[in-house]
């Protein structure tokens, strides 16, 4: 497969694919309660209703309100396309650094926050700040998970960590045990589901990310929408392919890639399966409850630094 | 030598080193008092699997009875009359509120941090790989002693005690296969009263003071009232 | 063998048999022909060690360092089971006690008898960690015995502090172990003190100096040094008195045995590997701290066994300082003052416990005037407290003495110290105890049938010993001075 074919496959697969892992976890759910649910493309349908209609924009508003979600939807995504999917060897390769990886999504979120100030309701407000809160504790943490991968591959390049997990035998890390564990409440933070925040309604005081878009009609509102399932998708696919880099392609052959194709949509699939399970078992926490939960991934986190120091390094 | 030269049986010995490392630090962020209990009788069941490992991996049939000593004792039987004792004084749905749970958490990273700058003369020693694992069961030993302070709940207190025997059990199984069977039984035995003994105390305390609460047990000080 | 034999097997048979006999006319005194009996088997494990050098039996191990310890154990349990037969009749009468307390109470008496004598006699380290931690099991219930909320309280201190203490100590000794895995040809002796002292030298510096830091924090937490010191006051001041006597006078000094067999160990690898004095330095800093802080804490004690609890602290650190100033007059001094102090201590608990008797309460100012209402009991008191101050003829002048000139030779400056110390200790101890002796009785003060005996021998004893050491155990002590300092006790002097 040539470069510009990757490249495009990269950009692609994460904006067609967010909204159906989506509907997957939203589907799950609902076998889970017993009900049908919606159909799995209704993600989809629901993003094409938003984009064909108007988009209100509140006199308040100051330009960065409108640029927001154009700002957020394209960080994400581009953040999103550094991710390996299929093999290590990656048209963005070299900017597939996770520090560059961190500083895209912390770029859309600062945006999210101050779209949500920007109009000067209540609500929106409440949920930047909450939000920030939430990502303050949340980066050192996601930091910390990474840097116990990337010292164990010696590299903070996601393309070269790839490559050295699909390279390097088959082996007991604690550590990464102890950063997979991390980067799972993380994500779950992050990505602003049960228990730390519900995606499901914005109908609660307790809302987050809801909040801060809860001015957003139209495009924008897609937008928005669309950029968040990104992320979603992007935290499953980050973990399953540092975690679990089973089935990958290091040479880029067709079979390989096919094969690779079919492994990232099944471990997401389980991904998607567990998180419904997850979310159908869980009640959302309090929010003063968030700190302790951040802490314990941060710790978590630490936990995997030091153990890959103590125990893996140590025995040199 | 790094992780990946090492048998698969010894790499999982450090996985689970590492998982009894983080039960420990559970036991720190945990408020419920029974789930304390119960994440305590997980740490035991760990420490238990370790040494089976240890003795399969290093063929010493004598562990595998120190496997289903530290199973019975410190995973089944303690956890189930701590269980008992916290129903019979009616403290089972207790939740304790933290005084300073991140710094609590972060203190006791600190501390693992120490124990591994303790040991680290001895890393450098041709010796089993293993002995890396001296540094875990010296933190799990001193989080232990930081849950005792931490914590003003004398329930806590024991579990406390009780997880700085497993750091000490872990300590001795990986390092050196475990110590002779004398010396095992009698700790085994030392700990098994002590247990005990923690139950009788439970009754007592709450006799006198009618709480289990450690910050009331402040009679006895050097400012003494004038009576 | 069999001395050895008989010298435990009252101890432990006793605390199976007195689990079962409740009442306390037979009780205490099948107590006390217990103890005559291990005393007995004391002495006769004595006398083999004098003849043949060292009794051995399987993972025990008499030489010259517990012999004289065993023997003083066993005494002192002797005396201590004299004297707790009238303090604990007057207990009963007074309703202190419940029934299952009294049959707890004679059992327990003899476990923590056994396990100190245990813990002496072993050869195994592993064996000695279980019977340490075995006697603060067996005491903790007795230092709760009246149920109070104090008692009970002291105890939850005194359980949780040596506990937590006693397992930096296990650490220590699985550390000596892992050491002893890469020294010794039978990795399976590696907790045998005899077979790593032989090897000693082979062991590796770094894992011993640890090892011997996490055993001395362990141990000296039941030695009672400063900072690790805080259940000993308590449990000594809540518990019966026989029992405050058996703590001060024994089960500190076998922390302390505990702590010099691991030193002989830890000391030749750090020679060889060119810190010959670590160990030293870091007994001599507990100790003179533990000195310093209780002559001070003395000064303002309300309650007389605290009082006492904490000269107890004082005297332990004065012996462990001296253990780390190391040498051959030191060394000697350090044993000389752990067998006087026993002695000595334990006979101001009897004492002190019939006085509380008298006076109905432990509060300094509640007893007053005991010269005149029970003359024998106040100069019993007095006469100990002399002892205990420092004063000639007694023995704890001689090993304070000798203390006080091995300091002026090696550390001309922390002599001074050690002097003021003193002198604050024993200024501390008479201000409080001068108006307890001879003051004016209040009215509601009534003798009780003391149990004079066993101060009178103890008192003896310990004059004799500050008079003339016996050759006996002039060439015991000389023998263990050179197996814990490798030199002669007077090599300098003589």
């Amino acid at each position: 497969m040539n470069t510009g074919l990757l490249v495009l496959f990269q950009f692609l697969f994460f904006a067609l694919a967010a909204p159906l892992l989506a509907g997957w976890v939203k589907r799950v759910k609902a076998r889970l309660q017993n009900r049908r649910g919606t159909p799995l493309l209704q993600g989809y349908r629901e993003l094409w209703k938003l984009m064909g209609k108007q988009a209100l924009v509140p006199d308040t508003a100051s330009p960065v309100y409108r640029i927001a979600p154009y700002v957020v939807f394209a960080s994400t995504l581009l953040a999103a396309a550094t991710l390996p999917v299929l093999g290590p060897r990656l048209p963005l390769a070299s900017m597939a650094d996770i520090i560059v990886l961190v500083g895209l999504l912390a770029l859309g979120r600062f945006f999210l926050a101050l779209a949500g100030m920007d109009v000067g309701t209540a609500f929106g407000g409440l949920g930047s700040s909450r939000e920030m809160l939430i990502s303050s504790l949340a980066e050192p943490a996601i930091l910390m998970a990474v840097f116990t991968l990337t010292l164990t591959a010696h590299s903070t390049n996601l393309a070269s960590v790839t490559d050295f997990l699909l390279h390097s035998a088959p082996a007991l890390r604690p550590s990464f045990l102890f950063a997979l564990m991390a980067l799972l409440l993380v994500g779950i933070a992050e990505t602003g589901r049960i228990p730390v925040d519900n995606p499901a309604t914005h109908l609660e005081l307790t809302m987050v990310h809801e909040a801060m878009i809860l001015e957003y009609s139209g495009r924008h509102l897609a937008l928005m929408e669309w950029a968040a399932q990104i992320k979603l998708l992007l935290y499953a696919v980050l973990l399953v392919n540092l975690f679990f880099p089973w089935g990958m392609d290091a040479q880029g052959t067709p079979t390989g890639t096919l094969v690779a194709l079919t492994a990232v949509t099944f471990k997401l699939a389980v991904v998607g399966t567990a998180l419904g399970v997850t979310e159908s078992v869980l009640a959302k926490m309090r929010l003063f409850k968030v700190p302790l939960y951040l802490d314990m991934a941060f710790l978590l986190a630490l936990l995997g630094l030091l153990s890959h120091v103590i125990l893996e390094v140590g025995s040199r | 030598m790094t992780l990946l030269a090492l048998p698969l049986q010894e790499q999982a010995v450090f996985v689970l080193a590492a998982m009894v490392l983080f039960t420990s630090f559970l036991l720190l962020a945990q408020t419920r008092l029974v789930t304390s209990i119960h994440t305590f009788a997980w740490q035991g069941g760990l420490v238990a699997a370790i040494t089976a490992l240890m003795a399969w991996s290093s063929d010493a049939p004598h562990l595998y009875l120190s496997a289903a000593l530290t199973l019975g004792l410190k995973a089944l039987l303690i956890p189930w009359m701590l269980h008992r004792l916290v129903r019979r004084v009616e403290l089972d749905r207790h939740t304790e509120s933290l005084a300073w749970p991140a710094a609590t958490l972060l203190g006791g990273a600190g501390l693992v941090l120490f124990s591994y700058w303790v040991v680290l003369p001895i890393e450098h020693l041709e010796l089993a790989a293993t002995r890396n694992i001296v540094a875990i069961s010296l933190s799990v030993v001193l989080l232990g002693m930081l849950l005792m302070v931490a914590r003003r709940q004398i329930v806590q207190e024991v579990i406390g005690f009780m997880s700085i025997e497993n750091g000490l059990f872990l300590g001795a199984v990986t390092t050196a296969h475990g110590m002779p069977l004398v010396v095992e039984l009698g700790v085994a035995f030392d700990v098994l009263v002590a247990a005990i003994l923690f139950g009788v105390f439970f009754l007592q305390i709450r006799e006198s003071i009618e709480s289990l609460d450690a910050d009331r047990l402040d009679r006895l000080s050097e400012r003494e009232p004038e009576a | 063998m069999n001395a050895l034999l008989l010298t435990l097997l009252p101890s432990a048979g006793g605390m199976l048999l007195l689990a079962a006999i409740a009442r306390y006319r037979w009780a205490a005194p099948l107590n006390l022909g217990l103890s005559i009996l291990g005393f007995t088997g004391s002495l006769w494990l004595a006398h083999e060690v004098l003849t043949r050098g060292l009794v051995q039996a399987p993972g025990l191990r008499v030489d010259v360092l517990n012999a004289p310890l065993l023997v003083l154990t066993a005494f002192v349990g002797m005396t201590t089971a004299f004297f707790s037969l009238r303090y604990m009749a007057q207990v009963v009468r007074a309703h202190r006690i419940g029934r299952s307390s009294r049959r707890l109470y004679h059992s327990l008496y003899q476990a923590f008898l056994f396990t100190m004598l245990l813990a002496l006699a072993t050869d195994n380290l592993g064996i000695l960690w279980v019977a340490v931690e075995g006697a603060t099991l067996a005491t903790v219930l007795l230092v709760s015995l009246y149920r109070t909320p104090e008692s009970v309280e002291a105890a939850w201190k005194y359980f949780i502090l040596c506990g937590v203490g006693i397992a930096q100590a296990l650490f220590g000794t699985v550390l000596i172990y892992f050491a002893a895995q890469q020294a010794i040809p039978d990795p399976a002796q590696g907790l045998t003190w005899s077979v790593l002292h032989q090897y000693a030298p082979r062991l590796h510096p770094t894992v011993m100096s640890i090892a011997f830091v996490f055993a001395l924090v362990g141990y000296g937490t039941k030695v009672g040094l400063v900072p690790l010191h805080h259940w000993l006051p308590d449990a000594h001041s809540e518990g019966p008195a026989p029992i405050s006597a058996l703590l001060s006078g024994l089960l500190l000094n076998v922390a302390l045995y505990a702590v010099l067999r691991l030193k002989v160990l830890a000391d030749a690898p750090l020679l060889a590997a060119g810190h010959p004095r670590l160990t030293g330095y870091l007994l001599m800093g507990f100790g003179l701290v533990s000195f310093l802080v209780a002559a001070l804490f003395l000064q303002r004690q309300q309650d007389i066994k605290r009082l006492f609890a904490y000269s107890s602290i004082e005297h332990m650190g004065l012996a462990t300082f001296a253990f780390g100033l190391g040498g051959g007059l030191a060394t000697f001094a350090g044993l000389f003052h752990m067998l006087v102090h026993s002695l000595t201590k334990s006979s101001l608990f009897i004492t002190v416990g019939h006085a509380t008797q008298v006076a109905g309460s432990q509060r300094l100012q509640h007893i007053r005037g005991l010269l005149q209402t029970q003359p024998a009991l106040g100069w019993g008191l007095l006469l100990g407290a002399v002892a205990i101050a420092g004063f000639p003829p007694f023995g704890l002048f001689t090993s304070e003495f000798l203390l006080i000139s091995a300091t002026l030779d090696r550390w001309p400056f922390l002599s001074l110290l050690l002097l003021s110390g003193l002198a604050m200790a024993f200024a501390g101890i008479f201000r409080q105890l001068h108006p307890v002796v001879f003051g004016e009785p209040p009215a509601a003060q009534r003798p009780v049938r003391a149990s004079l005996l066993p101060v009178a021998m103890h008192l003896s004893l310990v004059l004799w010993l500050g008079l003339s050491v016996p050759p006996v155990l002039a060439g015991w002590l000389d023998q263990a001075t050179h197996l814990l300092a490798g030199v002669d006790a007077f090599g300098g002097l003589q």
